[in-house]
């Protein structure tokens, strides 16, 4: 399904340009997270539910134009995915509680910490519902680490975890840190 | 584009910077700046370097005189810092350069980096003091027994010398990247804005600073938008606008209200479903907001268009021009190389009948509001002799390509225009490509 592994290819270069951000000089660029954020949850949303929809016609879907041209509109789903990165920006924009970055005021601080806490119970609602097999296109975790970013307390939780994250945690929870 | 007689023609006039291929990362131009004359030609670059260039009129009785940019002044503007609770590098790369008008024999600007304002004096030493009274030549003191006489030091003239030196330094009033800073017409006041907050300082006051505009949400998760760009007013010293990631621009009154978190007008065209895309959420953040020089218009630039609005109507912009709209089916590959992100400004001409703004493979684009007309020119070495003209260029979208036109997957990506001045008074322009100046006139001029 095209719409499928286009939306699958974006994933991937998005949480490649992410990884990339962590290390570029002058830090983390906020209105560049937001945007690369926005563009994930689109593409996880798109990548999810034309998933469920193949699960539910048990037929291969029509084909759609390339992702980037004209209006997506092959599934009904399409149009809340697209406007909803406006409401729930919230659970895909997490601080990372293991950054000593931990914002600039302590406030932020502490519901990092409580976040950590509380993050098993927020991956597992994510997966629920949504595709139990790993999305294969994700490149292990230590095939993508540079040796000097192991040493890096920065690495989120999920990403340790293993292939077997929904990409939803992995990667959405992490990409607006608490500064 | 028409000017009184017939057709503007732009001609190359001059171009600074190195001519290698090779760029080094510091020499990069971040931000391009006319003073409010026009003498003075200000730019920054990653490096933390500010390059101040004075216009010297050869001869302006001749038809056709040259004004030739020279540099006038080169400083280090802002170092690398560290933040060390943080663990963050803080960039020297200077974001902005904004001229305070003149009021005496100095020149005055404000640069700033990602957190760091400065206010830099550059003045002129052209004389200097000879035969003290109490000092030998090379500064020591003599021995004071051996002074017999009284006499008074005189000023004699010496070669001309530019000292910048900083005058105040405005920190620590950021947490996060600054974007802007704008001086208010009032003289006194100027505003500094970053992605959630915009400051108010006053220029003699480095201690404090008001915050004028927060949009930091309680909860960062809910973070939806930042602010891209803010000005002030170029005559109500109380308004000022600040554009947003969604493509909203907001004017705020600062008589309303101390804290400015609630709009006197919201700016924002509704989007045509039929552009729906993929991308659509990063194509419409705002890169740059310009008021007109005569304050009735503001300029704004997204990554496909310029828009110009009358700010006294706030459903849609008065015109819409497109720079590169051939770029709208391949916003998935600039995705991938990163220059979907790219941030351009634009700029007005002194009489708001013109608006100017770069593209990509060193070309810029002016928009004539008056004639309607739009033209493409290109930025190039190959098109550097004195006083040549320059063609139009014309970028072919699909289909057959006529001669002379390029075609869409022929433009070079990484030659990008983001930053370009016009001068306030005279058709002159400055057009930055990633390390080089061009300063273009009009062939009249």
């Amino acid at each position: 399904m095209e719409v499928n592994a286009e939306a699958r290819r974006i994933l991937a270069v998005s949480i490649s340009k992410l990884y990339a951000s962590r290390t570029q000089r002058g830090g983390l660029r906020l209105h560049r997270s937001l945007l690369l954020s926005m563009v994930m949850r689109s593409a996880r949303d798109i990548y999810h539910s034309s998933r469920e929809c193949e699960e539910l016609c048990g037929a291969p879907p029509t084909s759609e134009e390339a992702m980037e041209t004209g209006p997506v509109e092959q599934t009904v789903q399409l149009p809340e995915p697209l406007t909803e990165p406006r409401q729930p920006a919230a659970s895909a924009v997490e601080p990372p509680s293991e950054e000593p970055d931990s914002g600039d005021e302590g406030s932020d601080g502490e519901l990092a910490e409580d976040k950590e806490n509380m993050s098993p119970t927020r991956q597992s609602r994510k997966r629920r519902g949504k595709a139990a097999a790993a999305p294969d296109f994700l490149p292990s975790k230590r095939a993508r680490l540079e040796p000097g970013e192991e040493r890096h307390a920065a690495l989120p939780t999920s990403c340790r975890a293993g292939a077997g994250e929904s990409l939803a945690a992995l990667s959405l929870n992490r990409v607006i840190p608490a500064f | 584009m028409a000017g009184p007689g017939g057709d503007m023609q732009w001609c190359f006039s001059q171009v600074k910077g190195a001519i290698d291929d090779d760029v080094a990362e510091a020499d990069i131009i971040s931000t391009v700046e006319f003073n409010h004359t026009g003498e003075l030609l200000a730019t920054g670059d990653k490096g933390g370097r500010v390059v101040i260039f004075q216009q010297e009129i050869e001869n302006k009785n001749q038809p056709q005189f040259r004004s030739e940019y020279n540099v006038y002044s080169t400083f280090q503007s802002h170092e690398p810092e560290f933040d060390y609770l943080k663990s963050l590098e803080i960039e020297e790369k200077i974001n902005k350069i904004r001229w305070l008008p003149q009021k005496n024999a100095a020149q005055f600007l404000l640069s700033t980096n990602d957190k760091t304002i400065k206010l830099w004096k550059i003045s002129e030493r052209d004389k200097r003091p000879e035969g003290y009274n109490l000092k030998e030549e090379d500064g020591r003191y003599k021995d004071p027994n051996t002074i017999t006489g009284l006499r008074v030091p005189v000023l004699i003239p010496m070669d001309l010398m530019v000292e910048a030196s900083p005058r105040r330094v405005f920190a620590n009033a950021h947490t996060y990247h600054i974007n802007s800073i704008s001086v208010n017409s009032d003289d006194e006041t100027y505003l500094s804005a970053d992605d959630l907050r915009i400051n108010l300082w006053n220029l003699e006051i480095t201690d404090r600073s008001f915050n004028i505009v927060d949009i930091k949400p309680a909860n960062m998760e809910e973070l939806t938008e930042v602010i891209t760009a803010a000005e002030f007013h170029p005559l109500q010293c109380n308004t000022f606008v600040y554009s947003s990631s969604k493509g909203t621009i907001r004017l705020c009154d600062m008589r309303a209200s101390a804290l400015c978190d609630k709009h006197s007008k919201l700016f924002e065209e509704p989007e045509d479903p039929s552009n729906r895309s993929f991308f659509s959420e990063i194509i419409s953040s705002i890169s740059d907001v310009k008021f007109s020089h005569n304050g009735r218009y503001m300029m704004t630039r997204d990554y496909l268009s310029v828009k110009i609005w009358d700010l006294n109507m706030e459903n849609r912009p008065v015109e819409t021009y497109q720079v590169h709209e051939y770029l709208r089916s391949k916003l998935c590959s600039l995705y991938e190389n990163d220059c979907i992100f790219d941030k351009f400004e634009c700029c007005w001409n002194g009489d708001d009948s013109v608006v100017m703004t770069g593209s990509y493979n060193n070309f810029f684009r002016m928009f004539d509001r008056g004639q309607r007309r739009d033209m493409t020119l290109e930025a190039s070495r190959e098109n550097s002799k004195p006083m040549q003209v320059l063609k139009p260029r014309k970028v072919c979208a699909g289909g057959k390509r006529k001669k002379d036109e390029i075609s869409v997957d022929s433009l070079d990506f990484n030659k990008k225009i983001l930053h370009t001045a016009w001068h306030p008074q005279d058709n002159i322009i400055a057009v930055a490509t990633t390390n080089n100046l061009y300063i273009f006139q009009d062939k009249v001029n």
